[in-house]
């Protein structure tokens, strides 16, 4: 094999693995923005995603199970805000995220109950584990562009539902002046709401579309909230789309770290590049250093 | 008789800001609330639209009682604040600001172009990004995402502030095209010469309590106003 179709090849790992994290940074950035908290249990709405998807894909076609686990994972996310966060906001951010980390754990526990500690996986969505698309002599699998393609469509949709309706609107308008937002009638306790339930749809479907590459694990969810919220130190904070970047950037970072380093070492290069990126430019690549960002913890 | 308020308290944490404080407006009037920094006006405005809870006394808005809704339905009662310092959206555009003004009200497309017409300094920043606005560009967005929602009692905190004096003049004349186009307004200022020559009545605040309220022009001519509050000195009062 040609060492450009290494590259190529370790390439398109990088940006499958890469789109994933961008699927929990973007849900970091979501719930950030409307809330101020950082949500540590961003990775546990991919795991259930994931989780949910399978066990219904005994009982119903293949699109019905990965909907069907996208729509409860969102009604999770919302209700959790409504239980937890809603009545709890008048205490302190730092109070909320740790909640949000003893939420990752329970979920984690609950999880393990209601199914058990077994791997599994979604079928692949076309084709089976040893089919291969062809690009430029890389041989990858189709669900690779299966994840691609979902992961486009979604920040394609995201953005005009921020930028180009009413909701998404009031959604930025909370973000940039909750007051004024207030006083303008928006009902801020609901765009929040709206805020969990977004991005717990957005990790969810990421973590159906990666099930048959990643597999699906109770504890799958606590590794992939630190690398989105890498990456969305990366990008800079409160800005979903820097936040693909950053995810991208992640993922690529790592896929080629393990053609350098033993593969022992892959999760480092996330956590060198959170420090990194925390010393040097804590507003991220894409933040302005005046914005809002991790300074403030 | 648009908004009353009767002995109200309220403030921050364990501070009480505002200490039984009566007032009324009647529709169509231009009702000034002058006070020095710290008075407790803007305390006053927060809890007529909810962002301040009042520990005590009431507050009709059109007769109806109000005052423990959350603020997010101020706007309903037609009642909109215009808060200090403008507040506006600062990384959305002109455009999307107006919009987010007119959340609630359907004709919110064609509400723009009036909105735009009134400011036409506005419909050529349309596209661009509020924050990039000067001061008095700001206000003015500030008070046209405000009548978006088509306010029956506009409150305006500080208009004036941070404007050059050409600026407090146009706003000030904005203000008076408001009240003219059917608005009532409650204008809190700290420039009380200007607040006091276009509006109907006035009260003074100090330090949580109204210590003068009257016609706006008895107030022009009343020593205690002139000494406290329009920079005369006590030599040029009392002569």
């Amino acid at each position: 094999m040609g060492s450009e179709i290494l590259i190529l090849q370790y390439l398109l790992s990088g940006i499958t693995k890469g789109s994933i994290y961008a699927m929990v940074a973007i849900g970091f950035n979501l719930i950030f923005s409307a809330t101020g908290v950082l949500n540590f249990a961003q990775g546990e709405f991919v795991m259930l995603g994931g989780m949910i998807a399978v066990t219904l894909s005994f009982y119903f076609p293949l699109p019905v199970a990965v909907a069907g686990a996208v729509v409860i994972v969102a009604c999770i996310g919302c209700l959790l805000e409504l239980l937890f966060f809603r009545p709890l906001r008048h205490h302190s951010i730092l109070h909320m995220i740790i909640i949000t980390i003893g939420l990752s754990i329970v979920i984690q526990e609950a999880a393990l109950h209601i199914w058990d500690e077994k791997v599994r996986s979604l079928p692949y969505f076309t084709g089976n584990e040893i089919s291969s698309v062809k690009i430029y002599g890389a041989a990858i699998s189709p669900q690779v562009l299966w994840v691609l393609g979902t992961i486009t469509v979604s920040v394609i949709l995201l953005h005009i539902f921020l930028r180009y309706t009413l909701q998404g609107r009031a959604m930025r308008a909370c973000s940039s002046n909750p007051e004024a937002a207030m006083l303008a009638g928006i009902n801020i306790s609901n765009m929040r709401t709206l805020a969990f339930g977004l991005s717990a749809a957005l990790g969810a479907l990421g973590g159906c579309v990666i099930s048959p590459i990643t597999m699906t694990q109770y504890e799958a969810g606590a590794p992939l909230a630190i690398k989105g919220f890498a990456a969305a130190i990366l990008g800079g904070l409160g800005n979903p789309m820097a936040a693909v970047a950053g995810g991208l950037l992640i993922g690529i970072i790592e896929a080629f770290s393990v053609s350098k380093l033993p593969a022992a070492y892959n999760d480092v290069s996330a956590f060198a590049i959170l420090l990194l990126v925390l010393f040097i430019r804590p507003h991220g690549l894409f933040g302005s250093p005046s914005g809002q960002g991790v300074r403030e913890f | 008789m648009l908004l009353q308020v009767k002995n109200l308290q309220c403030g921050y944490g364990a501070l009480e800001v505002v200490h039984g404080v009566s007032l009324h407006v009647c529709t169509g009037e231009i009702v000034g609330l002058l006070g020095a920094n710290g008075a407790g006006k803007s305390s006053l405005l927060k809890a007529m639209v909810g962002l301040l809870t009042p520990w005590h006394g009431r507050i009709w808005i059109n007769s109806r009682l109000s005052g423990w809704a959350p603020a997010w339905r101020s706007v309903s009662n037609s009642v909109v604040l215009v808060p200090e310092g403008r507040q506006i959206f600062s990384d959305m555009t002109v455009r999307e600001n107006l919009i987010m003004g007119g959340y609630h009200n359907p004709d919110r497309k064609s509400d723009i172009d009036i909105i735009l017409d009134r400011f036409p300094k506005l419909r050529e920043r349309i596209g661009q990004v509020a924050g990039t606005l000067s001061g008095g560009e700001q206000q003015m967005l500030a008070l046209g995402r405000a009548l978006m929602a088509r306010p029956k009692l506009l409150l305006l905190d500080e208009p004036s502030m941070g404007l050059a004096p050409l600026m407090v003049e146009e706003v000030f004349a904005e203000i008076l095209k408001l009240r003219d186009a059917g608005v009532t307004i409650l204008l809190v200022e700290q420039n009380a010469t200007a607040t006091l020559q276009i509006a109907d009545r006035a009260y003074v605040m100090e330090t949580g309590r109204i210590i003068l309220e009257g016609e706006a022009a008895d107030l022009l001519q009343n020593p205690e106003v002139k000494r406290a509050y329009l920079g005369k000195s006590y030599k040029e009062v009392w002569e």
